[in-house]
């Protein structure tokens, strides 16, 4: 059913650490390498070795170059995959009730069964989180890896998402934000997290951490007091000897 | 945004069938015999043939039965049910006219009432659609219905189809004009849109993949707007001046055929700029629009 549960007991998702992250892509490279094989059909590629290939990623990085008011501009690398949100357009518009929303953790799924892939969602969704499968013709997006959180045959340690999982920098951080006492909203909450595109009334659940405070560049080298070398003792004799010939 | 010829197609000729049907729904016109089943059939004809190639840009049609199922929440499963309403229950009406039974005219109100409406709920699937801020304002179904309303006028070969006509000249230039304006109010950049706006000036470094994807051929369609002054201009004369101007000249059913197929292909141009200068924030985080 396409109506949104008015609340749900756990909220579920990711706290997005933009001061760690180096965009090396390997949340990329995790999140398609399980998805390609765990919920729902394959994410297809078209034309994978040819002039050009295409195909459905969960997940994005972007970099972008930022110039402060003052100092050096900074690269921050940027990824992008669903944000789960409580007030989710893309689950409202649909008109199969494929695009559904869970009431008990607030994960935002597609039925790909019941998918007609009308590509409505991918439309609604402001930030560009649902891709359509061209082999298989249904919406993909981000399950917050459904089935590997709850999955009692992995390890304990793996159950949290693949991007969580293979980020070597330990930029992304999975948990639950209803939860205050969480580690993903201790951390949303030191580190002054913040929502994408709030003011389009989707309540995302994710929170993208903000780059820290980078120190100011100093002029003068550090260096510059030890290079100053006031001679004593016999060298200092020599020193003057030498400067008065 | 992509501008799908199937959706466009189906836009534009299920617009002006429906709009059609609900001028004979509420005996505007009245044929009979074979006029009638000629008439009423190109109405129904042109709003199925618009409904089927609706289902030619999805990716499972033949799952489309379900999209019946959500008509609480969504707009695109409200239009199934106020279309399919619209047709069962204007068909008495139509059989009337045709084998000369006498149905009274009130029985088509009610079928008349749903092919507007199905009209308005096809409008408010793009206008429901926050991301594109083109789209997401009242003038939209206005528009939608105005197509409606005059093309269904002139193709039921009203005396006062040239007065919609003239409206829609205004209709047009005043969604054209809001619009143009609708993504700037907005005032999303690529600072805003990935909250990097609060350390400073932002711009792409680095694309985040190289080929294109879903993404990119679906709603960041920026290849089309080159063209975009001059397809108004032809938009605007094809659909509302000529035929407004045609109909002016003559009352002759040569001049309601030719200002039908007129207005129908500058229509067409309309819509297709509907779609092609209708730009998706997604773009933002791109940098393009
Ligand atoms: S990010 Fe997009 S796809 Fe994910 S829940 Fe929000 S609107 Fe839906
Ligand atoms: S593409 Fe599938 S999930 Fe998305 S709105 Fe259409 S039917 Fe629903
Ligand atoms: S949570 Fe899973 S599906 Fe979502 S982006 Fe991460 S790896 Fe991909």
């Amino acid at each position: 059913m396409t109506s949104l549960p008015v609340s749900t007991e756990k909220r579920l998702g990711l706290a997005i650490d933009l001061d760690t992250c180096v965009g090396c892509q390997a949340c990329v490279t995790a999140c398609k390498g399980w998805n390609d094989q765990g919920y729902g059909v394959p994410l297809s590629d078209q034309n994978p070795y040819g002039a050009e290939p295409s195909g459905v990623f969960l997940n994005r990085v972007h970099s972008y170059a930022v110039q402060p008011i003052d100092g050096a501009a900074q690269t921050i690398n940027f990824p992008r995959s669903c944000l789960h949100c409580e007030d989710a357009p893309c689950v409202t518009v649909c008109p199969t009730g494929a695009s559904y929303k869970r009431s008990e953790d607030g994960i935002v799924l597609v039925n790909e069964d019941a998918c007609i892939g009308c590509g409505l969602c991918a439309w609604a969704c402001p930030y560009g989180a649902r891709e359509m499968d061209a082999a298989a013709g249904v919406m993909k997006k981000c399950t917050l890896c459904v089935d590997r959180i709850y999955n009692e045959n992995l390890p304990e340690e793996d159950r949290e998402p693949a991007c969580v999982r293979g980020c070597p920098t330990g930029a992304r951080h999975f948990g639950d934000f209803a939860d205050p006492d969480s580690k993903v909203s201790r951390l949303s909450a030191a580190r002054g997290g913040y929502a994408l595109m709030p003011d389009l009334g989707t309540k995302p659940v994710n929170r993208y951490l903000p780059p820290r405070k980078k120190d100011v560049r100093q002029d003068a080298s550090i260096l510059a007091p030890l290079l100053d070398i006031k001679a004593s003792g016999f060298a200092g004799w020599l020193d003057r000897v030498l400067g008065k010939i | 945004m992509h501008p799908a010829p199937s959706v466009i197609v189906f836009s534009v000729l299920s617009g002006a069938g429906f709009g059609l049907l609900f001028y004979f729904g509420f005996g505007f016109a009245h044929p009979s015999g074979l006029m009638a089943f000629l008439w009423w059939g190109l109405g129904y004809s042109l709003a199925v043939i618009g409904l089927l190639a609706s289902t030619f840009h999805l990716g499972n049609p033949k799952r489309a039965w379900r999209a019946f199922t959500q008509w609480r929440t969504s707009w695109l499963s409200r239009e199934a049910w106020a279309s399919v309403a619209a047709l069962v229950l204007l068909a008495p009406m139509a059989l009337s006219d045709w084998l000369d039974l006498g149905l009274p005219r009130p029985f088509g109100w009610l079928g008349g009432a749903l092919a507007l409406l199905t009209v308005f709920t096809t409008s408010m699937i793009y206008t429901q659609i926050k991301a594109v801020p083109r789209w997401h304002h009242w003038l939209t179904p206005v528009m939608f219905l105005s197509f409606a309303l005059a093309g269904g006028a002139v193709l039921a070969g009203q005396s006062f189809a040239a007065v919609f006509l003239a409206a829609l000249v205004v209709m047009l230039l005043a969604i054209w004009q809001v619009g143009d304006g609708q993504f700037a109010r907005r005032a999303q950049t690529l600072g805003t849109a990935t909250g990097l706006d609060r350390i400073g000036d932002v711009t792409v470094f680095e694309q985040a993949h190289t080929a294109g994807n879903y993404l990119l051929r679906e709603m960041i369609f920026v290849v089309g707007r080159k063209h975009a002054q001059k397809l108004r201009a032809i938009a605007l004369a094809l659909a509302a001046v000529i035929p407004a101007g045609l109909l002016a000249i003559s009352g002759e059913v040569w001049a309601f055929a030719l200002a039908a197929i007129c207005h129908l292909i500058g229509a067409l141009a309309a819509r297709w700029l509907f779609f092609a200068e209708a730009e998706h924030v997604v773009g933002l985080f791109y940098g393009k629009r």
